[in-house]
């Protein structure tokens, strides 16, 4: 069996060799991943800079469940999420948190004959469908406040998330506030227990889903229902008022929002007081480390932030997203000049 | 030092690297079995051997349990063996026994193209095509003559653990078909010929003489298939409907081990969920060697039986 | 065997042949049908920016997948470049060398298992191997991680199309005062070539369409590969991402990008067809 020993060792010095060349190789692409819910105006901003600046941002939606497990297993530079992480939580991981954009998540149907905002849901219906309560479209809870629609006598097929998702959170959270049993039953979470229908991997997915199995419902960022034509569903806010998703509902949502005194920044969206607010609005986050290793790299990162802030807005509102109010966008500064260091020193300036 | 003693050495050389070639195969295996053992630890201890009889999966909650993926593995898996095995016999019977050689030949490739097709495009056909199929036509028609089974009750959704095993069952076929039409092709014409000679129909040649003859080979791909199916990925994460759940009918949702991993490996965000994940590959992973190991001892008994025969 | 009246025996053909053809043509209509969709709903993707374009956001017109091809080739010959060497010298192993011995028993009996785990297995392996220890997402990753597959498939066709080579090419080399491996490399090798070479093609084929190793090693990127240890482009990926998006446009660029995978993969079949067809012709006809 020496050649046996001999092959070890032979091979245990490849090891060794392969294992001292491989990190040495720098990277040189700025790397985020995570929400999808920000994927639709993210991905519009990457294009631009990338054309403008010629620097490459590469986002990939993963969820942002996965979006904040890479960004603590640091496999990439920044992940995004649009479930907050708690100030405690932050400072445990060592990461720093801050909103890029505000958006509104929005059930979407698929109904032969119903269009965009058609049907009506109370937050009562709304979660008894996603319990598995109500199972066929033409039951009396769904017909009473939609005297006008011929609601077919179809099963309906839940479609939710696969993937430990920020959109879900809002969602939920909204669910969990408006609705006892639902509270009861399911509760709020990246991932909640479902209890009935199907799973698909991230908005798009939802999307995707909802596109193709009759008499389903589902939940995305509006951004998602928008562009592809699907049918969004009119709710029911806090005042009691119908209120359509559109960039001033979801505007009027924010309004009330107090981020001065929001530790880290965590702030939730949904069932904010309002005659027009979209009732299950959120906004949708970055993260990133607080001790940085390579000084170029945040720098290249915050330009790039920077610029979104600064020259993204109107590209944000073109995609139905309400850009953060311009003195939030200062206190993110301030976080970023306070908390961000590289070396001992401060990154930036 | 003389020429002969240089060659020696060079020759000695040449034979260890090879060998540790061939070591890398068990360094890998080594390594695969390593790593998922060691980064399942925590789940393991966590939930010990109530990690494979508890359905729970409730990541907010941060119990895990592996019963619903195991379950939707072995019933996708099932379903594809039950209809793919008789149906891809049957067709390379037809392609090797009955059909025209050169409709044999066009076919055969076809078949051989499908076999080498990367499973996420079966995925794709059953989302976009085969899942509007399901839910408008099959499974009302299903629901309406066998609703009163347990198996077939439900709304139709189109997508589900039914959906996924058919979509297995058409990635298997063709390869399953291709290789037992090669062990077909390779029974020896003289054993044929001589079956006809003496007065046997083509049906009778074909399962005395040919799928005797065969048996070995045949068994082997029916275990190779099987192998696919039960780790397949891509074909059953598009359509089966990605929930952790463990349904009496085959309309709902499932899922599989593989599926599970495909959707939630890069997103687990607490580390008892990551180690969670990596004890369920453990998990398959097992299956996939318990089964090979029990095909390969199947299969050189009867290689052992043979050469005893004859 | 029990004997059967010669109406029995018949009518069993018959019947046997009835049930036969109607199935056989229903799984081979069924399988055609998937051909032909991806024929009919790729072909409209395919035009110039699909090869030469970088994929532009949902909603903007135009753009490609050029850069998830040219990171689904490179991962593919990075994958070549480590697996098929190591795959040929074992085969060289097994068939020259160990052929019965324990280690080559061993290793006989693992290649079987490691070519039947499911290749999620293997893409979570080399997560936890590469991915985790360097702290990124890599081409590099991607391609090991395909390696692995490959591996296997190369080891099994070297050493079976070893072992068809006649001792007597082997025996008449040694005589000539060839040392051992000169005699394996040049004599051996030369005469398995064509045989080696399908086996490789085919080994190429297979990797080049999976998807699951890839999802947590390479990743996926919207830019050009420049270097390879970074998130890589590549189709497979961009096939799942794509198609469970959506976007009509994205939708139709998956259908395109699996064509061309199907494509490549009928030209990699053609053409290992002919190779061994020739080789039949001229060495295996006995």
């Amino acid at each position: 069996m020496r050649e046996v020993r001999k092959s070890i060792l032979a091979l245990a010095a490849v090891a060794v060799v392969g294992a001292l060349v491989l990190p040495a190789i720098a990277a040189t692409t700025l790397n985020g991943a995570g929400a999808t819910f920000p994927e639709p105006i993210y991905s519009v901003w990457m294009y631009k800079y990338n054309e403008i600046k010629g620097i490459r941002v590469n986002y990939q939606g993963i969820g942002s469940s996965g979006g904040q497990r890479q960004i603590k297993a640091k496999t990439v530079d920044f992940g995004g999420s649009d479930a907050p992480m708690k100030g405690p939580d932050l400072r445990e991981a060592g990461l720093i948190q801050f909103p890029m954009v505000i958006g509104g998540v929005v059930p979407i149907v698929n109904i032969k004959g119903v269009g965009p905002g058609e049907l009506k849901l109370t937050n009562e219906a709304l979660a008894a469908v996603f319990a598995g309560d109500i199972t066929f479209w033409d039951d009396e809870a769904i017909k009473a406040t939609n005297p006008e629609l011929e609601l077919p006598n179809e099963p309906i097929t839940i479609v939710h998330r696969a993937d430990g998702s920020g959109t879900t959170w809002i969602f939920t959270n909204f669910l969990d506030k408006v609705s006892p049993s639902w509270h009861e039953k399911a509760g709020f979470g990246k991932v909640v227990p479902w209890p009935v229908g199907v799973g698909a991997k991230g908005n798009p997915g939802v999307a995707a889903y909802v596109q193709r199995v009759n008499g389903s419902v589902g939940y995305v960022e509006f951004a998602f229902a928008k562009q592809n034509n699907l049918s969004h569903v009119t709710l029911k806010n806090k005042s009691g008022s119908w209120v359509q998703p559109t960039i001033e509902s979801f505007q009027a949502a924010a309004a009330s929002a107090d981020w001065e005194s929001a530790d880290g920044y965590y702030l939730v969206l949904t069932d904010q007081p309002g005659e027009g607010s979209w009732p299950i609005a959120g906004a949708t986050f970055v993260l990133i480390h607080r001790e940085q290793e390579d000084a170029a790299k945040v720098k290249a990162m915050f330009n790039f932030f920077d610029w979104c802030y600064d020259h993204g807005d109107e590209m944000a509102i073109e995609k139905d997203y309400v850009p953060v109010p311009e003195n939030v966008v200062e206190m993110v500064r301030n976080t970023w000049r306070t908390d961000v260091v590289s070396g001992g020193k401060a990154c930036y300036k | 030092m003389n020429e002969t003693t240089r060659q020696r050495r060079v020759d000695r050389a040449f034979r260890i690297l090879t060998a540790s070639c061939a070591l890398v195969v068990i360094v890998l295996m080594g390594g695969i079995l390593f790593e998922l053992l060691r980064n399942s630890g925590m789940s393991m201890k966590e939930f010990g051997f109530g990690f494979l009889t508890s359905d729970a999966w409730n990541p907010g909650a941060g119990e895990f349990g592996a019963a619903s993926s195991i379950f939707g593995t072995v019933v996708s898996t099932a379903i594809a063996m039950l209809l793919a095995v008789p149906l891809s016999l049957i067709i390379a019977i037809y392609l090797v026994e009955v059909a025209h050689p050169r409709v044999s030949k066009i076919v055969g490739g076809g078949i051989e193209l499908l076999a080498a097709v990367p499973s996420i495009i079966y995925g794709m056909w059953g989302l976009f095509v085969f899942a509007a199929l399901m839910q408008e036509h099959v499974q009302p028609w299903l629901g309406r003559w066998f609703g009163f089974l347990p198996l077939f009750q439900g709304p139709p959704m189109g997508i589900g653990m039914l959906t996924a095993g058919l979509i297995l069952t058409l990635m298997v076929l063709p390869f399953i078909t291709a290789v037992t039409r090669d062990v077909l092709q390779m029974v020896p014409p003289v054993l044929k010929e001589s079956a006809h000679g003496v007065g046997a129909t083509m049906w009778e040649a074909t399962r005395h003489i040919a799928l005797k003859y065969g048996r070995r080979g045949i068994v082997g791909a029916v275990f190779l298939g099987f192998g696919r199916a039960l780790g397949e990925t891509m074909a059953v994460t598009f359509v089966i409907g990605n929930s952790h759940r463990i349904s009496s009918s085959l309309f709902d949702a499932g899922n599989t081990i593989a599926s599970s991993l495909a959707n939630e490996f890069n997103e687990a965000s607490e580390p008892i969920y990551l180690s969670s994940l990596f004890e369920l590959a453990l998990v398959l992973f097992g299956l996939t060697l318990l089964f090979q190991t029990l095909a390969h001892f199947w299969v050189s008994r009867m290689q052992r039986q043979e050469a005893g025969s004859r | 065997m029990r004997l059967r009246s010669r109406t029995q025996r018949k009518v069993a053909d018959r019947a046997a042949r009835v049930v036969m053809v109607p199935a056989a043509l229903a799984g081979i209509a069924v399988l055609a049908w998937i051909l032909w969709e991806v024929i009919s709903r790729g072909a409209g993707a395919l035009n110039l920016d699909f090869f030469t374009q970088l994929p532009t956001p949902p909603g903007m017109e135009g753009g490609g997948l050029a850069n998830a091809i040219l990171g689904t080739l490179l991962m593919t010959v990075l994958a070549t470049v480590i697996g098929t060497p190591v795959g040929l010298m074992a085969g060289i192993y097994l068939a020259e060398f160990g052929t019965t011995s324990r280690l080559a028993t061993a290793v006989r009996f693992t290649t079987n298992l490691l070519m039947g785990t499911p290749s999620i297995i293997v893409g979570i392996f080399v997560y936890a191997l590469i991915v985790l220890r360097t702290g990124h997402f890599s081409g590099w990753a991607g391609g090991v991680a395909l390696a692995i597959l490959m591996l296997p498939v190369v080891l099994r066709t070297t050493e079976d199309m070893l072992n068809l080579v006649p001792d007597e090419l082997r025996e008449s080399a040694l005589a000539l005062g060839a040392p051992r491996w000169r005699a394996t490399l040049t004599v051996v090798f030369r005469a398995a070539k064509t045989g080696l070479v399908t086996g490789i093609l085919l080994a190429v084929a297979r990797v080049s369409g999976e998807t699951a190793p890839l999802l947590f090693t390479a990743l996926n990127s919207f830019y050009w590969p420049e270097t390879i240890s970074e998130p890589t482009a590549n189709l497979t990926v961009t096939i799942f991402n794509y198609a469970m998006s959506p976007y009509a446009d994205w939708q139709q660029k998956a259908w395109g990008a699996s064509l061309l995978i199907t494509v490549g993969i009928l030209i990699v079949t053609v053409l290992s067809r002919f190779t061994l067809r020739d080789r039949k012709s001229r060495t295996w006809s006995r």
